[in-house]
């Protein structure tokens, strides 16, 4: 390691510790993120857009900051792999696209299952319908009910800062659970831009496992003290319930991050100009196009409000609706051809005919703000 | 001094567009400005149609991805035009209305239809002989994006030339880390391996992008 770093608090190195202006893409913010993390263990598949920011990881390892790193022999082997690395009591990191998340996806809820603290990055890219590597954000939708916390970040800034609140909030003895945090691939990862970041003599301090609500294997503690025979398929009333019950226990767990997501985060989501009549709801990408929007429908005196959907598991039920009380028109633009944010969003609302899911951009495309200032303009003459 | 502004840059992969946007970017950021610089998204080759952009200005820069309306359109190629090596046709297509183009060539190459869409949106046009440029100055065609920089600072009132030429020291120097592609590495290697040295590599860069500033600026006057 070129320098020595000092163990701090979550708290000192989100809040209290002076920040430096730099100019860094997305996989560079990456890989600032994991220096100050104190990985044990991080293992690589490559896949574009995340391939930059694995192969800037594994620099770090050559440079003595992370204890073991490898590349696996695929995906759904990378993300075998860290399980194993979590359940030994290690911190880990890994991230991986589109494909390689489809690829991947039988590992997800495992990691929720046996409640590791894993963090993820997502770097989100088109899937085979058909064949894309551009930005689409569509492979969240097939992880929305895995278990695992999912953060959207609106850009680098985001990236860096979700992935050691990702931590802090996994490792709280009551949550345990996994931490995907997803950003719109290129747009976030190949984007060059302006961000802060505290020293690089500090890092969190060292993962504990003994907070776990599982305890970590060892050679006293083998697996199948832990997944020995209730939760496996034997056919019985007490093995249903034994599942069911650590079923809920997940469920349960991720309600209980929210007061973690609230302090670490400030909210699941963040509100501007809450009182307008129209408001944008959007989380990635989608979030910072619409800030150009507003700034050009603000200019032509058309008055909009902006949710930025930070959490997308939990979902913030409450704080939208809450938010949306006084909404006539709501837009949700998105980065995928499902629509799943809309979804969402009309699931957990009353009079959700005021959610209009649009603009839809997939395939690659960019989201000019034109696009938006047209939804919102098109929506004020439907009601009309 | 120029706040905000959209510049798309369009050449040959290998060319330099994206190192070009980065230097200019940081150049911006460091300047007190904003900035964000992304290349086209997609997969890179040598003498492939390559994009880059840059977007600046004097407040927070949210937009990203391909800027579909530029400003100002430099085309570092003359091929971008007459060999259609462009991921937008024409190369002008989004052009704002009064923007600018510059394009690398020793002399004029539009078609008359070209010339027409230029002239019906009010474009003002520059031909800058910017690899002549840079071979004289630096004796190579690698630094034609050197020299497209110093252009367009003397064309347009964006940044000082001199917060350019020390964007290029930290691009270089290795002072600053830096992430590149395994064919963006493989190419400063190149470049590199041009020169003796590394400051030798930054003292001719240097001299290209202040020559090509300083032909600009005299075009400039004339017109």
């Amino acid at each position: 390691m070129n320098i020595e770093q000092k163990n701090v608090s979550p708290e000192h190195i989100l809040f209290e510790a002076p920040r430096d202006k730099a100019f860094i893409t997305g996989s560079e913010a990456v890989a600032e993120a994991v220096k100050r993390a104190n990985i044990d263990m991080s293992i690589a598949y490559p896949i574009t857009p995340q391939s930059e920011s694995m192969h800037l990881i594994g620099d770090l390892y050559a440079q003595g900051y992370i204890k073991d790193y490898y590349r696996a022999e695929n995906e759904f082997a990378v993300m075998a792999a860290v399980h194993g690395a979590s359940l030994g009591g290690g911190r880990v990191f890994t991230a991986t696209s589109g494909p390689g998340t489809l690829r991947a996806a039988e590992m997800f809820p495992v990691w929720a299952g046996s409640r590791q603290p894993i963090v993820c990055g997502f770097m989100c890219r088109g899937i085979s319908l058909p064949p894309s590597i551009q930005p689409e954000n569509i492979e969240m939708t097939f992880l929305l009910d895995s278990g695992m916390l999912m953060f959207h970040a609106e850009n680098a800034q985001d990236f860096f800062d979700m992935i050691l609140k990702g931590y802090a909030i996994a490792e709280k003895p009551d949550v345990h659970l996994p931490v995907g945090v997803f950003v719109d691939g290129f747009f976030t990862t190949h984007t060059r831009e302006i961000v802060m970041l505290p020293p690089e003599d500090i890092r969190l301090s060292p993962y504990d496992p003994k907070c776990s609500p599982v305890p970590a294997f060892d050679m006293e503690t083998p697996p199948m003290r832990v997944v020995r025979d209730p939760l496996l398929n034997k056919s019985n009333f007490i093995s249903y319930a034994a599942n069911a019950s650590w079923h809920q226990e997940i469920l349960a767990a991720a309600e209980r991050s929210k007061k973690y997501i609230n302090h670490y985060m400030n909210g699941l989501i963040e509100v501007d100009n809450p009182k307008a009549k129209i408001l944008i709801a959007a989380s990635g990408t989608a979030v910072a196009q619409s800030r150009e929007a507003i700034r050009d429908l603000q200019a032509e005196g058309i008055d909009v409000g902006l949710i930025k959907v930070k959490s997308i598991r939990p979902f913030p039920e409450k704080e939208i609706q809450a938010a949306t009380e006084n909404a006539e028109i709501i837009i949700v633009p998105e980065f995928n051809a499902g629509g799943w944010l809309a979804r969402e969003i009309k699931a957990s609302l009353d009079h959700n005919s005021r959610v209009i899911s649009a603009p839809r951009i997939f395939g690659g495309m960019p989201m000019p703000k034109e696009l938006i200032v047209n939804e919102v303009k098109h929506a004020i003459k439907k009601r009309a | 001094m120029i706040s905000n502004i959209d510049i798309r840059m369009a050449g040959l992969g290998g060319q330099g567009v994206v190192t070009a946007a980065h230097i200019l970017g940081t150049a911006v950021v460091s300047a007190g400005k904003h900035s964000a610089v992304n290349p086209f998204f997609g997969a890179e080759k040598r003498l492939a149609p390559a994009e880059s952009y840059v977007r600046m200005a004097d407040r927070p820069v949210y937009d990203r991805g391909e800027i579909l309306y530029p400003d100002l359109i430099m085309i570092f190629a003359p091929e971008v035009i007459t060999m259609g090596k462009s991921y937008t046709m024409p190369f002008y297509s989004g052009l704002k209305e009064k923007g600018l183009v510059m394009i690398n060539s020793d002399e004029p190459i539009l078609s008359e239809k070209e010339q027409a869409g230029l002239d019906k949106l009010g474009a003002t046009l520059f031909y800058i002989p910017a690899t002549k440029l840079a071979m004289e100055f630096a004796g190579t065609e690698l630094a034609t994006n050197m020299t497209m920089l110093g252009a367009l600072c003397g064309l347009v009132d964006l940044v000082e030339i001199d917060t350019v030429i020390e964007a290029v020291a930290q691009r270089f120097s290795g002072k600053s880390k830096f992430v590149a592609s395994g064919t963006t590495a493989v190419l400063d290697e190149s470049i590199k391996s041009k020169y003796a040295k590394v400051s030798l590599l930054i003292e001719k860069n240097t001299t290209a992008i202040t020559k090509a500033y300083e032909y600009t600026k005299k075009l400039n006057q004339s017109k």
